[in-house]
């Protein structure tokens, strides 16, 4: 499904990514840990788009087309979906006019039909209700005025609305309180299917609990230094980034 | 004429004032009210005294009329203009709005075009010049009352060569059913044509209504449009006002819009402004009375060498009072927007809520926005704040909306639009705000800079 291919990035002339070599496949759920500095936020604005990046070596497929050569909105319509870290208020745009004309760009790109606004009332109830979205929600403007639950909860909507192929849950966890997390680890596990996959980056452990990953990564300095099962988590937990970090030092 | 104009030492308004013989004389033909000539001459000898605002004048420091001082003016007399009678409703905004609708070609009440439908008793809503000729509404009592001490040349070359306009009376305790339009189309292509109209709008104790106010032009020309409404908004009554202003990118637009709100009272005034090569609207509400609420809400579209000015005052005199300015603009190519914001409280308007806020929107690095809030606070214990903002569109939220699989053009049009429906969501008027949401919407539509150079 997605194969990053020795990924060298960085922003304002500064080198973040320094070779990052990572392959995915359909149905699994991976982790990507690593400290503050580490590259994880690069690494998701790189496969997600964002403009201010660049990309000076290595490569990106994603279900064998260059993911890179892409433009953001077409990566969305082929099915990538980035869960924000901090999503953004909008103020002024509709959600439900917002989401609805999302979905139908993403249907029309797959030659669907669009759908109108009750076709599309219809389909987001069930998973507003899921999410324990309050019914006013789609009443708001795109997160305005949310609270910082509310706005992680949204992104998960949002996933669970536009069914991607590959969703990257970048520092979900961050900012949610115990219940909110099972709420929104709920929704994430709710869209895990043999045909999708999703790539969880986080700083802590805490969300790999409720989610679990099928493999986790350490990013440190903009590489990933060790790879290994869901166990490799809680190691990390116990030990810390400090242990890994002079682990490396020393076999170098 | 009079000796008044040998003392002016302005020499470019001489065009201005040669015209009145002209005019007055065919308006005696009409025979006008005894005190309405005096009106006009106080008018006219107090824009000889005036003169034309220059930058050197704090209040036009941004704007300047010289180019309206050299137009070759040209007041619209007393006949109607020839193309009249052969207008047709659906180019007027607005039109298919059911509403009280009063048409002026060229400043001159359009009867024919015009739908009157029925009013609850008491309810005056006709043009002002037959208004003028019903001793019984006692208009020498109302006309000129709120502008009476102000600096305003503009206001005074109205009183002196106005024409028209809407006159709207709602009695105390009346709710005027249905909005009125009061719908001004210039029609003149000839340079200096200018058309001069008034409206008088009293709203009584305790009544309420909606006056919709809009100006057109069809045809491109260095035309000036002056118009000064006079409303009066008295104790527990309501009023929304809107003013659409949409006329062709040659011409010159200036308002002078005087309101007077007394206590309890809520006056909501909304302005859209898109077209007309300078438009400068000064905007003064007197808070007269306790408790009340004065919303000043407006949104400005500009492009090419479009000017757009507002210039305002909110004068809280009395205690617990409520005014809030929410102005938006959206500025492309080379235009400018001014903004001049001043809110007064003076000593007794104690707990005084006033809030103003200017946010500008950038498509352009040629276009410029000369922005100036000012507070002056003579009451202890009062919440005043304002802000303004110039900027371009957030890049992080056209990424937010392309990372959902909506394309870069239409996610700048949406930020656009959500932009603009801050000021647009306020209007209280459904129909009226849906055509507004409708025109602004296209505006924004028909934008080049929308587009994406790849």
């Amino acid at each position: 499904m997605l194969e990053i291919r020795n990924l060298h990035a960085g922003i304002d002339g500064k080198q973040i990514l320094k070779g990052v070599t990572l392959t995915i496949n359909p149905g699994e759920v991976h982790a990507i840990m690593g400290p503050n500095g580490s590259g994880k936020s690069t690494l998701s604005a790189v496969l997600a788009g964002r403009d201010g990046y660049e990309v000076t070596a290595g490569e990106v497929i994603y279900q064998g087309k260059s993911l890179l050569e892409m433009a953001p909105e077409e990566r969305a319509r082929e099915g990538v979906f980035l869960a924000f870290q901090y999503p953004v208020e909008i103020p002024g745009v509709n959600s439900t006019y917002f989401l609805k004309a999302a979905l139908n760009e993403v249907r029309k790109h797959h030659g669907l039909v669009e759908l109108d606004a009750i076709e599309f009332l219809a389909l987001v109830k069930d998973k507003m209700k899921a999410l324990e979205l309050r019914e006013d929600f789609l009443k708001r403007p795109v997160n305005e005025g949310f609270s910082g639950g509310e706005k992680k909860k949204n992104e998960i909507f949002q996933m669970a609305v536009l069914e991607p192929k590959l969703a990257i849950l970048d520092e979900t966890d961050s900012g949610l309180d115990i219940d909110a997390l099972k709420v929104v680890s709920a929704g994430v596990n709710r869209l895990r299917r043999a045909d999708n996959a999703q790539l969880v980056i986080t700083h802590y452990q805490r969300l790999l609990a409720y989610v679990i990953p099928d493999f986790v990564h350490v990013l440190c300095d903009g590489r990933i230094v060790r790879s290994g099962g869901k166990e490799l988590a809680l190691e990390l937990e116990q030990r810390g980034y400090d242990w890994i970090l002079s682990e490396r030092n020393h076999t170098a | 004429m009079t000796p008044l104009i040998a003392d002016s030492e302005v020499g470019e308004t001489d065009p201005f004032l040669a015209s009145f013989d002209t005019f007055e004389g065919e308006e005696m033909a009409s025979s006008p009210p005894s005190w309405l000539r005096p009106f006009r001459k106080a008018g006219l000898s107090r824009f000889a005294e005036l003169g034309f605002p220059t930058i050197s004048d704090e209040d036009w420091r941004f704007t300047n009329v010289a180019s309206i001082s050299k137009l070759p003016f040209s007041p619209m007399g007393k006949t109607p203009s020839a193309g009249a009678d052969r207008l047709s409703l659906d180019i007027l905004p607005f039109s298919g709005v059911p509403v009280h609708r009063l048409v002026f070609v060229d400043g001159h009440f359009a009867k024919d075009l015009s739908r009157i439908g029925a009013l609850p008793p008491g309810v005056v809503v006709t043009n002002l010049a037959a208004g003028l000729s019903d001793p019984s509404l006692e208009l020498e009592k109302r006309l000129g009352k709120l502008t009476q001490d102000s600096k305003n040349a503009f206001g005074a070359l109205n009183s002196a060569y106005f024409t028209d306009g809407g006159l709207v009376i709602i009695p105390p305790g009346t709710a005027l059913g249905g909005a009125v339009h009061l719908c001004f189309v210039t029609t003149s292509s000839q340079a200096g044509a200018s058309t001069n109209v008034r409206n008088l709008v009293h709203v009584g104790q305790g009544a309420s209504g909606t006056v919709l106010e809009s100006f057109t032009g069809l045809n491109p020309a260095r035309t000036l449009t002056t118009c000064v409404n006079e409303t009066w908004v008295e104790s527990e009554a309501y009023l929304e006002h809107i003013r659409f202003q949409d006329e062709t990118l040659e011409s010159y637009h200036v308002g002078s819009l005087h309101y007077h709100l007394g206590s309890r009272s809520r006056c909501w005034a909304h302005s859209f402004s898109l077209g007309a090569r300078l438009f400068r609207a000064n905007i003064r509400a007197t808070l007269a009375g306790e408790g009340l609420e004065c919303i000043l809400n407006g949104l400005y579209l500009t492009r090419a060498e479009q000017l757009a000015d507002h210039h305002m005052v909110v004068d809280h005199t009395q205690p617990n009072g409520t005014s809030h300015e929410y102005f938006n603009g959206i500025l492309d190519d080379r235009s400018r927007a001014v903004f001049h914001g001043r809110i007064l409280v003076r000593q007794d308007a104690q707990k005084t809520d006033a809030k103003q806020t200017n946010k500008n929107l950038l498509l352009s690095d040629e276009a410029t926005v000369d922005t100036k809030p000012q507070l002056e606070i003579y009451a202890d214990d009062v919440k005043c704040t304002h802000g303004a903002t110039t900027g371009h569109l957030d890049e992080d939220a056209i990424f937010y909306l392309r990372s959902r699989g909506i394309g870069l053009e239409r996610a700048r049009r949406m930020l656009m639009h959500a932009f603009a429906g801050e000021i647009i969501e306020r209007v209280q008027n459904e129909p009226l705000r849906a055509v507004l949401d409708r025109i602004v919407r296209n505006r924004l539509e028909q934008n080049p800079h929308v587009k994406v150079e790849i």
